[in-house]
């Protein structure tokens, strides 16, 4: 069964002569070429995805300056004339007044969340008490449910308090629903600040209080920031509540409407009469104050989502 | 003294927070545990105990049934598609560029790759409905079609009906949650990848290994932690689906439609709570869910489960 292995038979010099030292740096350029080969294939996948992220969004957004007849047609048609009269039209549909009220309702509920979140889990997680551990889980535990489950009782809730259609009922169900993953987050990061610090100012005189507001809190500023500008995306892009609380109870009731549901309440209208490009220039409104936050603070963000999920 | 002085604080803290959450949130979620035993019709507050009867009603329902099964097959290529494609992504971008003598790196760009993918992660479901609706349109103005028919895959007359086709209905719904799903569970594989330690990979490649055997024997094992958590996260996604199938779906009140092929559970709920008027029906089928979504992440934590490596 033995067969001769073939030595190199191309070069007069004995092969183990070339083997022993040029072993290492043959096998680190082979690892270098698969490089080259991997790094087109790796470029080509991933330019095609980042392409199918892109492309719709950027055609959404050339799509808002067609005429609707244009939009029926073909879908590489390119604009006859680029104006903006169709961000106008989509303003006095409503998108103003939306912004408007998601602005009122976010600047409380954003703020709430985030005093009462870091209330809840600084006490949860540097003070014990007995039925911490209880209350914790109990706040963990809401971040596991999908809302829908809970809201015809909540509606009904809402309307015993006398609170639809009102901003602060949609302010309390938005902080109340925040809480779980705001608790979570701020917990864990409580955690790994110095009891030192904490220490040292109970020593001299401090309040637990005072201790919370004044050396605490600034301590948690990162973490505050991350999950802070997670609230202001999830309230922002918040869909189902709104659209179940918000509803204009009487006739001379004032509609409330927040962005996204004052969005896709135009959506769903376009079936029966279609301003296409007022409804894809509304889009647009829509998405850019969430591309701003989202590009100028990607690294909290995507850092604050996966380290939430990670722990 | 100091002890003594603790617990007002703690109360103090504590009190608005648990209250808030408590009334808004967990007490909803116990009462539609408490409807699902009555046969409430949602208008008034008069309801009647019958113990298990609706829970015996849904078995024998067939729309109940066509929706858990739709529900079961999100459950199955929702986490697979999705975690496949991250992972294949994270890989790309981690250890797809060039190997030279410094061992194996990422491609360049990867930064911006990751800001591009996680974008429609911050985008809110009106906008993705918006989108999408353009992208799925029936007529050639479609950006799906468009494309179809630009590569001649397509017959410009005979278009395809995404959203009203019952074979690609489900399907179509399924591919915007993986469309808007891969970044996040990219970015998050992204940061285990890259928190184990460099050493490692380095004492591989100095004993042969290549980049397939570096990835399945090296990354993946240390990965595991990371994909069972994503896997539980995207199961409770596919138990969900109410905002996308109900905007963007054909069907009477929450769509669901072309004849219940693309009725999931979610909008089977709503429509028996807020159309049919079956409250306490619906509210036995939250609880059904909800017993799912439990169980499910309880097995896929306990099937996943290996033993942790530390690093």
């Amino acid at each position: 069964m033995t067969t001769p292995i073939k030595e190199s038979p191309a070069s007069g010099i004995p092969a183990g002569q070339v083997a022993a030292p040029g072993r290492a740096p043959t096998k680190q350029a082979r690892f270098a070429d698969s490089g080259k080969v991997l790094n087109v294939f790796s470029h080509g996948f991933l330019a095609l995805w980042a392409i199918m992220i892109l492309l719709p969004l950027a055609w959404i957004v050339i799509s808002s300056f067609k005429t609707d007849a244009q939009i029926g047609g073909s879908a590489w048609a390119w604009p006859h004339h680029w104006s903006f009269s169709v961000f106008h039209r989509a303003w006095d549909k409503g998108i103003g007044s939306f912004l408007l009220h998601t602005a009122i309702v976010m600047v409380f509920s954003v703020t709430l969340t985030m005093l009462f979140g870091s209330m809840a889990a600084y006490v949860l997680s540097r003070y014990e008490f007995p039925g911490n551990r209880f209350l914790y889980y109990l706040f963990v535990a809401g971040a596991m449910f999908p809302v829908y489950l809970a809201l015809v009782p909540l509606f009904f809730m809402v309307k015993n308090l006398g609170m639809l259609n009102t901003y602060q009922g949609l302010i309390l169900v938005y902080v109340a629903y925040s809480l779980p993953f705001t608790v979570f987050f701020l917990h864990s990061f409580f955690r790994t600040l110095p009891t030192s610090v904490h220490e040292a100012a109970m020593i001299d005189g401090c309040s637990h209080t005072r201790a919370f507001f004044q050396v605490m809190l600034p301590m948690a500023k990162p973490g505050m920031i991350s999950v802070g500008i997670f609230n202001v995306l999830g309230q922002w892009n918040q869909y189902i509540l709104p659209l179940t609380l918000m509803q204009k109870q009487t006739g001379t009731d004032p509609d409330r409407s927040v962005l996204t549901q004052g969005l896709m309440n135009l959506a769903l209208q376009q079936g029966y009469a279609g301003d296409m490009p007022a409804l894809f220039a509304g889009m647009t409104i829509a998405m850019i104050p969430v591309l701003v936050v989202y590009l100028s603070f990607q690294r909290q963000v995507q850092a604050g989502l996966t380290s939430g999920t990670l722990k | 003294m100091r002890r003594n002085s603790k617990y007002p604080f703690i109360v103090g803290f504590l009190i608005v927070p648990v209250a808030l959450y408590a009334l808004l949130v967990l007490w909803p979620y116990i009462q539609t545990f408490g409807y699902s035993f009555t046969d409430w019709s949602g208008e008034s507050q008069k309801m009647k105990f019958i113990g298990f009867k609706n829970y015996s009603t849904l078995f024998s329902d067939d729309v109940f049934r066509k929706a858990l099964w739709h529900n079961v097959l999100m459950l199955i290529f929702l986490p697979l598609v999705t975690i496949l494609l991250a992972l294949f992504f994270a890989f790309l971008l981690n250890v797809g560029g060039r190997g030279g003598t410094a061992g194996i790196q990422g491609v360049r760009g990867s930064a911006f790759y990751k800001v591009v993918f996680f974008f429609p992660q911050v985008l809110s479901v009106a906008i993705l409905v918006v989108l999408f609706e353009a992208v799925y349109r029936s007529d050639g103005g479609g950006l799906l079609n468009g494309i179809l028919i630009k590569l001649h895959l397509e017959s410009a007359n005979n278009p395809t009906e995404w959203l009203n086709d019952p074979t690609f209905v489900l399907w179509c719904i399924m591919g915007i949650l993986v469309w808007s799903g891969v970044g996040f569970y990219l970015v998050l594989f992204s940061a285990a990848m890259q928190s184990i330690p460099k050493e490692i990979y380095e004492a591989a490649l100095l004993d042969g290994a290549g980049r397939g055997q570096t990835f399945f024997r090296v990354t993946m094992p240390l990965l595991w932690d990371s994909v069972q958590t994503a896997w539980v996260y995207l199961a409770i996604a596919a138990m969900d689906g109410f905002a996308l199938v109900s905007a963007l779906t054909p069907g009477v009140s929450y769509g669901g439609g072309p004849d219940y092929h693309s009725e999931v559970l979610a909008t089977y709920l709503m429509r028996n709570f807020l159309y049919l008027g079956k409250s306490g029906y619906a509210c036995a089928m939250g609880v059904v869910i909800l017993l799912l979504t439990l169980i499910l992440s309880i097995v896929t934590l306990r099937v996943t489960r290996r033993e942790r490596i530390e690093f």
